[in-house]
């Protein structure tokens, strides 16, 4: 158990990750409201309970390095950098959002903040995430490329073959494993043997280790270090960051079917936002002002996205075309 | 000096292709099986390990999703990448990422990914190898928007369209026939490129249009050879790129003829030669004197016994006489 904040971690930083995780959930939570009054279309899979992850492995990242993400992967997208503008107004099917409304929730773009795509595909983009690290490798670009993929992934062929290549190249890349130990309704003990995705790591040859996934400073702690090594020659890592979302697989799924009440009520007890702010306050380190100002940024900072993504014009059906 | 062209081989003018685009763009990586120090297994790579290195010539072992991955990766972030599947038969382990993800990056990033990766692999059948060796599915990747596909059906054109594959912003489909890697031709020396969407005109006929692709193009000359005894002259249209695809010479040509028949290796349901087929009835219908014809493999597996393949797979004989048949009746 952490009482005191870590060494790394000054006031500062502590106070940007919980930033970072407030503008994860409230920007989830807006677009359940949006999703669920019908303005806006197609489907969309929430990244709430689990902000602690992408918060914290993306804190170590230059604006340079590239992030390869899931169909969860609007928190990715927000804390590598993607403006919640060009974000919302993408999920809107929106001229102004990232892909000008080519891509939406699942397929969404933003390369200029090294933003390298949320995937519909399980598994799809960890091969995509190792080959732009062999490029950043032969091209000398120093970039540190992070593959966020799930449980559900790890199971699949992509993982395996992704892996091998890595590590037998020791290519510059973190392999960013969240799980939340369920596939869509497929609890991981029941897909798979083995457990430990972290344990997996052996079988390749490289580091692997397991992290609280909802305790923000383990995860930056650990993503550091494996981003560092990365970056300075080391190869691969495999983190396994233990977390879990907190409402069903996809907006509309309740999610109750596949996991007890209690199960749930557990972990959003042990929500990544909420133990911060009380560790922070707790420990002299930060008071209640302090966060009141934050969530009061947080709301201007959605309201202007929402707004803009909302007043922005539709694409024009005649670029249809455009970029085929 | 003498004025005769220099001839080499299917196979060697695309290392030819390659050892120029390596060496004049430093950020090509190639991925693939046996493609190192063992050359490639067509030697398809033959000396280029020599030259550029394990860098840049990356052999693997047997994983052709992690192999088609990464090169799309790897072209998404300022390489330009190959990975050869070298039997097109195993593409099959990949094709998500080449559908899924190599061929909608860049629309659906709006444009702003460059996708610059070239996915070669050789189909066809040659030496009864069997059915899971001998497949011709390029129709396929043309029927997926994102792709182009380029199929060489002579050493000058392995090396003009390699070269223009690699000098392109999205994926190319770099499609060889197993059969054509020994084949000769004349390749002039040096630097030239040959465009895609842009087929040529192999053989010139007034009677009967034949298009064909890939090894079905020496096929069809061959045929025309032996028509042109009997006094039929056939125009035989090779469009070089199936995706894009010269659809403005094939018309030309149909109207020039009046009749129509397609080649093609693989099976013809809803395959290249249904698709020639429809873009003649669309818009050159008028143009047509007789029903439109397709010489295409029978809708079998490839069977191993040389006796059957040759009865599933087109033939000269059959070419000959299923046009004969269209202007004689």
């Amino acid at each position: 158990m952490q009482t005191a904040l870590s060494e790394e971690i000054d006031v500062e930083l502590s106070l940007d990750l919980y930033r970072c995780m407030l503008q994860l959930r409230d920007f989830e939570l807006k677009v359940q409201e949006l999703y669920r009054t019908g303005s806006m279309p197609g489907f969309v899979h929430l990244y709430v309970g689990e902000e602690a992850v992408a918060a914290g492995v993306c804190a170590s990242l230059k604006r340079e390095d590239l992030v390869y993400s899931t169909h969860r992967g609007h928190g990715h997208a927000l804390a590598k950098g993607v403006p919640a503008r060009e974000l919302m107004a993408e999920l809107w099917g929106k001229r102004t959002g990232c892909c000008g409304g080519r891509g939406g929730s699942m397929h969404t773009f933003a390369p200029e903040y090294g933003f390298m795509g949320t995937n519909g595909i399980v598994g799809g983009s960890i091969p995509l995430a190792a080959g732009s690290a062999l490029a950043a490798q032969l091209r000398n670009s120093g970039q540190v490329v992070v593959s966020f993929f799930g449980d559900g992934a790890v199971n699949a062929g992509s993982f395996h073959e992704s892996l091998n290549l890595a590590a037998v190249w020791n290519l510059p890349v973190v392999f960013a494993c969240e799980n939340n130990l369920y596939a869509t309704e497929m609890a991981f003990y029941r897909a798979t043997k083995n457990t430990s995705v972290a344990s997996r790591a052996a079988a390749y040859a490289i580091p692997g280790q397991e992290v609280d996934g909802v305790d923000v400073y383990e995860v930056y702690g650990a993503a550091k270090k494996a981003i560092q090594r990365a970056r300075t020659g080391g190869g691969p890592t495999l983190l396994e960051f233990k977390t879990y979302r907190t409402l069903g697989h996809h907006e509309g799924d309740p999610g109750t079917e596949y996991r007890t009440r209690e199960e749930v009520a557990q972990w959003k007890a042990r929500c990544p936002i909420k133990s911060l702010r009380e560790r922070m306050i707790g420990s002299g380190q930060a008071n209640e002002s302090q966060f009141e100002q934050i969530q009061k940024d947080t709301d201007a900072w959605l309201d202007d996205a929402v707004q803009f993504a909302k007043s922005s014009p539709t694409p024009d059906p005649q670029t249809v075309l455009e970029h085929s | 000096m003498t004025n005769k062209q220099r001839e080499i081989t299917y196979g060697e003018a695309g290392v030819e292709a390659l050892r120029e685009e390596m060496g004049r763009d430093p950020s090509i990586v190639y991925i693939g099986q046996g493609i190192g120090p063992r050359g490639g297994n067509f030697r398809q790579t033959r000396g280029l390990w020599k030259e550029f290195g394990d860098g840049r010539l990356r052999d693997t072992g047997i994983c052709e999703l992690g192999e088609t991955g990464l090169a799309i990766g790897a072209a998404m972030n300022g390489c330009r990448a190959i990975v050869d599947e070298v039997f097109l038969d195993f593409i099959l382990e990949a094709m998500t990422q080449v559908i899924q993800q190599a061929a909608t990056i860049h629309y659906l990033s709006n444009g702003k990914i460059k996708v610059p990766v070239v996915i070669r692999g050789a189909m066809g059948s040659v030496r009864n190898a069997g059915a899971q060796h001998a497949h011709s599915f390029y129709a396929w990747f043309a029927h997926t928007p994102g792709l182009k596909v380029a199929v060489p059906s002579t050493p000058y054109d392995c090396k003009g369209l390699l070269k223009t594959a690699l000098r392109q912003d999205t994926p190319v489909m770099f499609i060889e026939h197993k059969g054509l890697y020994n084949s000769k031709g004349e390749v002039p020396e040096g630097e030239f490129l040959v465009p895609f969407g842009k087929a040529s005109v192999r053989r010139e006929g007034s009677d009967v249009t034949i298009v064909a692709v890939g090894r079905m193009v020496q096929l069809a000359s061959e045929a025309a050879s032996a028509l042109q005894d009997e006094g039929i002259a056939a125009e035989v249209i090779d469009p070089r790129t199936v995706a894009p695809l010269d659809r403005d010479t094939i018309l030309r040509s149909v109207a020039k003829t009046g009749r129509l028949a397609v080649v093609d290796e693989a099976p013809a349901a809803c395959g290249f030669s249904g698709e020639v087929i429809a873009l003649v009835s669309t818009h050159g219908f008028d143009s047509l004197d007789a029903p439109p014809r397709r010489i295409c493999s029978l809708h079998v597996p490839n069977p191993f016994s040389p006796a059957l393949e040759n009865e599933m797979m087109p033939s000269v004989t059959k070419v000959v006489s299923e046009v004969r048949e269209m202007l004689r009746g």
